[in-house]
Order: C-alpha cells, then sequence, then structure tokens
C-alpha cells in the first residue's frame, strides 16, 4: 500500500494536469443535480456529492454502442453483398473522479459479466483504458441509500487511486500500477507519514455509525429468502403498482441487459449494429417469435429483476446484482424499493412459515 | 494496496470471427442454395469462407444476420455427420428478418455467429434407444440428430420418430419422410391436427400417437423439440411410459439476441438458455422456476 496526502488546494492542479494527459470526467453540478460529466473546469469538480440520476457505467457500458458498421449491397440482379468492420467505440484513456463505493462494486461486477465466459472486447478495450479514482464515503447519500446493508461501504478491490477527505487534505490509495502512473511522478502529492496513516483508520472508524442499516436480513440471506418467496403473494401486489417504465434498470449500476439492432445510414445499404440499454422490466423483453411471452406479466417481470438483484446475478458471477445505492428507488414512481420488497417478503414468508 | 485489475477470467472462444475480436461481428457466409419446403418455410445451404466446417453438434444454434434488418438465432439443420464444406438451416417466414431471408438467392452474402449453446450429449446417448417427438418447425433442428443417428445407425438401438403438424400443408421434408418410413430400422409416426380432405393418415396432436408406441423404459432417451405448448403434454406422455426426467431432453426457444450469455433476454431463472440451454433435461427444467 501507498498512502499520498493530496492537499485540497492541490487539487484543481492536479485536475488539470490529467486534463493534458485524459479524458477527465467526474460529478458536476447540473439544473437536476449531480451527474457524471466532462471536467472542463477543475472548479466543476463535486469531490463532496450525495448521489447521481445514473451510475458512472455510462462510461464502461454506453447507453448505446456501435458494435460494427457494415454495408449490405445489391446492384440491379446481383447478389447481396456484406462488409462488416468492427467498431470500438469511445476507447480513450479517461480518468473518472470521486466513484462511490457503491459504484466501484457495480464496475467489479461488469468487470466479471464482460470477461467471464465469451470475453466482450468491445467493452474490455474501453475498460482497459479507464482509470477509476474513488472517494470513501463518509456520510450516506441520502434517506434511500442502503449500502451498508449490501457491504459496499467499503472500496473494493478496482480502484486504481482512492481518496479519503480528511478536511483540509485528501489521502489518496494507490491500488494499482495504473493508478501509479496517474500520480505523475508524485508532482502534487507527498507520501503519507506514520501519523497521516493512524489519521485515515480514525476517519475511516469515525464513518460506521452514520450509516444505518435497512433490511431486516443479512444479505446473505436474500438468495435464500427469494427462493423461499418465489411463489409470494407480494409479486402481485408489486406487479400490480408498477408501470413498466424501465426507470430502475436504466439508473441500476448493476443493470447491464441489452439489445441488439441494426440503424441503417440514408443510402439503406449501409450502417451500424448497435447495442443499447434494455430493461426486463419492458413487456418486450422475453417474448419470442410466435408470439409467446415467457414473463408476461408485470408480477413476473418485478419478480425477475428482484431475482437477479438477490439471487441469480450471484449464482452466475459471484457478487450480489445490489449495491444499496438507492437509485432504483429515487427512480421509481410508485414507490417500489428493494429494502421495502425484500422486508415485505420477509415479513410475508415469516407469516407463512411461523418462523 | 497494490491490486490488479486485469485478474479477469478469461476463456478461449470456439468462435472464428474473420481474425478480429469481436464476438458480435459475425463472418461473411455465401448462400449455395435455396429449397422451397412448403409455403412457410426453406431451406438453405450455407457455405462458410474457405469451405470450413461449422463444427457443431446436434442441437446447437448460428445467428443468422442480414446487416440493416438484424439477426435471430436458427437451429442448425445438418447432422455433423452430413455437414462438410456446408450446413442447412431451415427457416419459417414468420418476421422482419425471415421475410427478406425468404427473399435471399443463390450467391447472397448472409453473416453467421456461432455455433451457441450446448447441444444434445450424443455420445450418452449410444447404445440407446432414440425416441423423437417433434412439433412443426422442430422437426429442423430434430433432423440435426435424427441424421446423426442414422449415419451411425449401428451405435443406437431403436429409432422412433413421432412427428406432428398442424395439417398436411405444413408437413416438413416429405421425400425424407417417406425414406424413415420405408426403412426397417426406423419406426415413423406422422399426425395432423387438422387433416385435408386427402390425408389418409393419424388426425389429432402428437400425444396421440404415444399409444402406437411401446419403449423400453430402462433403455431409451426421449428427445423433444417443439412449440412451448408441446412440451408439457409430451413430457407428461414419456413419463407415463417410465422414462425418468433426466432421460427426457428438450430444446428451449427464448429471444437470444447476443448468443453469448450477456444481453439477458434468454434467461431461464439464472441460466442463459444461450450458453446452458437451449438442450436441457427436463430434471434440468424441473429445478427452474419459469422454464415450462
Amino acid at each position: 500500500m501507498s498512502l499520498y496526502i493530496l492537499s485540497k488546494e492541490r487539487l484543481p492542479q492536479f485536475v488539470k494536469a490529467l486534463q493534458g494527459k485524459f479524458r477527465v470526467v467526474g460529478p458536476v453540478v447540473t439544473e437536476t443535480g449531480f451527474a457524471f460529466d466532462d471536467i472542463t473546469d477543475p472548479a466543476q469538480l463535486q469531490m463532496d456529492y450525495t448521489t447521481t440520476v445514473l451510475p458512472p457505467k455510462k462510461y464502461f457500458l454506453p447507453q448505446r454502442e456501435v458494435l460494427f458498421s457494415y454495408r449490405n449491397e445489391k446492384e440491379n440482379g446481383g447478389p447481396q453483398r456484406l462488409e462488416m468492420r468492427p467498431v470500438y467505440q469511445d476507447v480513450q484513456p479517461t480518468v473518472i473522479f470521486g466513484v462511490h463505493t457503491c459504484d466501484m462494486n457495480g464496475v467489479m461486477l461488469y468487470d466479471k459479466v464482460f470477461s467471464e465466459g465469451f470475453r466482450d472486447e468491445h467493452y474490455m478495450e474501453r475498460r482497459e483504458q479507464i482509470y477509476i479514482i474513488g472517494i470513501e464515503c463518509l456520510h450516506p447519500c441520502d434517506e434511500a441509500s442502503f449500502c451498508k446493508d449490501m457491504g459496499t461501504l467499503t472500496a473494493p478491490p478496482i480502484y486504481d487511486l482512492h481518496m479519503t477527505d480528511a478536511g483540509d487534505h485528501y489521502f489518496v490509495d494507490t491500488g494499482t500500477e495504473k493508478g501509479e502512473r496517474l500520480l505523475l511522478d508524485n508532482a502534487y502529492v507527498k507520501m503519507a507519514e506514520k501519523e497521516d496513516i493512524q489519521r485515515l483508520g480514525q476517519v475511516l472508524s469515525a464513518k460506521w455509525p452514520r450509516f444505518r442499516m435497512r433490511l431486516k436480513m443479512s444479505r446473505d440471506q436474500t438468495p435464500s429468502l427469494l427462493t423461499l418467496g418465489y411463489q409470494a403473494r407480494l409479486w402481485q401486489e408489486l406487479g400490480d403498482r408498477c408501470l413498466a417504465c424501465g426507470s430502475c434498470t436504466n439508473v441500476c449500476p448493476t443493470c447491464f441487459c441489452f439489445d441488439v439492432h441494426d440503424e441503417n445510414d440514408i443510402t439503406m445499404q449501409g450502417g451500424e449494429r448497435v447495442r443499447v440499454w434494455d430493461s426486463c422490466q419492458l413487456r418486450e423483453f422475453a417474448l419470442v417469435a410466435g408470439g409467446h411471452n415467457f414473463r408476461e406479466s408485470k408480477a413476473s417481470r418485478v419478480r425477475h429483476r428482484l431475482m437477479r438483484k438477490g439471487k441469480y446475478i450471484k449464482q452466475v458471477h459471484g457478487l450480489l446484482g445490489c449495491t444499496g445505492c438507492g437509485r432504483c428507488e429515487r427512480a421509481c414512481l410508485v414507490n417500489i424499493t428493494i429494502p421495502g420488497t425484500l422486508n415485505a417478503l420477509h415479513e410475508e414468508m415469516q407469516l407463512e412459515s411461523g418462523i | 494496496m497494490l491490486h490488479t485489475t486485469q485478474n479477469l477470467t478469461t476463456t478461449t472462444t470456439p468462435l472464428r470471427y474473420n481474425g478480429h475480436t469481436s464476438v458480435f461481428l459475425p463472418i461473411v457466409a455465401t448462400v449455395e442454395e435455396v429449397k422451397t419446403e412448403t409455403a412457410l418455410e426453406k431451406i438453405y445451404t450455407v457455405r462458410l469462407p474457405g469451405g470450413q466446417n461449422l463444427g457443431h453438434v446436434p442441437g446447437q444454434f448460428v445467428m443468422v444476420s442480414i446487416p440493416g434488418v438484424g439477426e435471430a438465432p436458427i437451429s442448425v439443420m445438418s447432422s455433423p455427420s452430413r455437414t462438410g464444406e456446408t450446413f442447412k438451416l431451415c427457416i419459417r417466414n414468420a418476421g422482419d428478418l425471415t421475410s427478406l431471408i425468404h427473399r435471399l438467392q443463390p450467391g447472397d452474402e448472409i453473416g453467421i455467429r456461432g455455433p451457441f449453446g450446448r447441444g444434445f450429449p450424443v455420445a450418452q446417448f449410444r447404445g440407446k434407444d432414440i425416441l423423437i417427438a417433434a412439433g412443426g418447425l422442430g422437426l429442423a433442428p430434430a433432423r440435426s440428430l435424427i441424421d446423426e443417428v442414422l449415419d451411425n445407425r449401428s451405435s443406437f438401438g431403436r429409432l422412433i420418430i413421432l412427428y406432428g403438424a398442424k395439417n398436411p400443408g405444413e408437413i416438413l421434408f416429405r421425400s425424407v419422410l417417406a425414406e424413415w418410413d420405408e426403412r426397417d430400422d426406423v419406426e415413423f409416426m406422422v399426425t395432423v391436427d387438422r387433416p385435408d380432405d386427402v390425408w389418409s393418415g393419424h388426425v389429432g396432436v402428437i400425444t396421440t400417437l404415444f399409444e402406437h408406441v411401446d419403449i423400453n423404459p430402462y433403455k431409451t432417451i426421449a428427445v423433444t423439440v417443439g412449440p412451448p405448448v408441446m412440451y408439457r403434454f409430451v413430457t407428461m406422455e414419456l413419463l407415463g411410459k417410465g422414462l425418468t426426467p433426466e432421460q427426457i431432453w428438450m430444446s428451449f426457444e427464448r429471444r437470444m439476441k447476443c448468443g453469448i450469455g450477456k444481453c439477458g433476454h434468454c434467461q431461464v431463472n439464472h441460466r442463459y438458455s444461450c450458453q446452458e440451454g437451449p438442450s436441457w433435461t427436463y430434471a434440468e427444467a424441473l429445478a427452474f422456476e419459469e422454464a415450462l
């Protein structure tokens, strides 16, 4: 572990120096709250922010991403001729400042999803060029946060640099060699002293009581709770309320499902195959040729989302599919929440089994 | 703490994609022959660059592309035993993409990715009696297994083929069916739901054929391929004949969009049918809550 000290006064200079070599993005203030966006002026960067509507997943898996370009030509009476060239979109050295620990956990899941089994080079090429600078969460974002329940209040081992606010300076921890390179020969930081390390320990341990727990069960129990509750009455209630708008999956840092379609250019002889974020909450998601829909009811789709978050993704990739960031709760128009759902399921199952 | 972001699992893939690294990029294949099979289905003979072998197992599928229109999963109709420099796909005109595929002529190019998914474990079937129950277009993927058995006939026991079609006009592979009917080493029966004036064979859904079949449950493997509604009833018949769920194989249709276990569309509970399927045993399917 290499721990450094970056004085807050020097942060703008550090950002500016990085801008010479990288695209630099981070949380900024917008009309609708905080959002991750390009930093043009270091003064825009808000390291002390609450939460953003969209997680930084948009830099890892763009909402619309070109996979390849094609030409599909057929000259009068001749055969159809194809030409296809792969496109690797948004591959550029990018530094993301101010990634909360919940969102780093989301990225850690993405890394597994897109590298395990078939390796998705479109993701991986871009991923290798992204530098993550985390920020330690010292206060909950708001009432919707339940990161402490989900165990995402600690930085997972994917950050390149990780910063902790210590009043007039930041502690900067290097996680990778990529991170070491970001420090630009330590031009803006100095090595931490022994007493600094003790101080960091104090700051970190002081934060825990500020975060409350919202789940009535431990996160390790959610897979078995969801197995037990597959036929629960709750799903119908939630299905009746759900508007099937897909907001929850759009804002989720672990949702990665996508649709693939072709977009022709104006000549109709060429274009691009793209993938776009999709949502299992939309009716068409599990519709097959011939018209059979494997998840026709909203109840079955709400249940599928919760099953993925609390069970299926863990079965496939070893990590829970929820980081406790609270974004789906903030985005939901009918107040369907993950803690509310799991707690209600817990109660229904207790009543049913007489535990 | 010094850790690395590079310790990510990597898997070598069986795919060939023109030397590029994108698993989404189809390889350009050529349609060699188009044969009109019924009013709804055509059979396409497809050639990969250089005549390379598809290298599939029965029950696997490929993703077929017409860039500008889209891509869809299509089961391979050819058995590996009949796949040399070309392979066959039987495609029903059922949507935007397939209606354009139906306009293709010999010499036209299409995109192919794959083969994908888990096929039928033919090696485990050796020495066993094989019962195939196919409904409608399901006979096309079933052919990949049937022809494999026929071409290695002495390695298997009885071959029983039950086939159900909606009406006589939708019956596929009529000349091939006539051959099966002639052979002493194939027990073949076909039924239609709605007969026409000249139909003289069985009438009724596919399950009505089972009363004419005796099987030895100790050494039979059943494989059923057809529309989703068929599985429940065919499975009941097979269980009634003494087969265990482990002896019953089926192929599931789902809306595969990527073929590589990422996009989420084909998920059945936690499993991606494009990876762990589309072939499953009934025992596996019973463990899913939303399979059937």
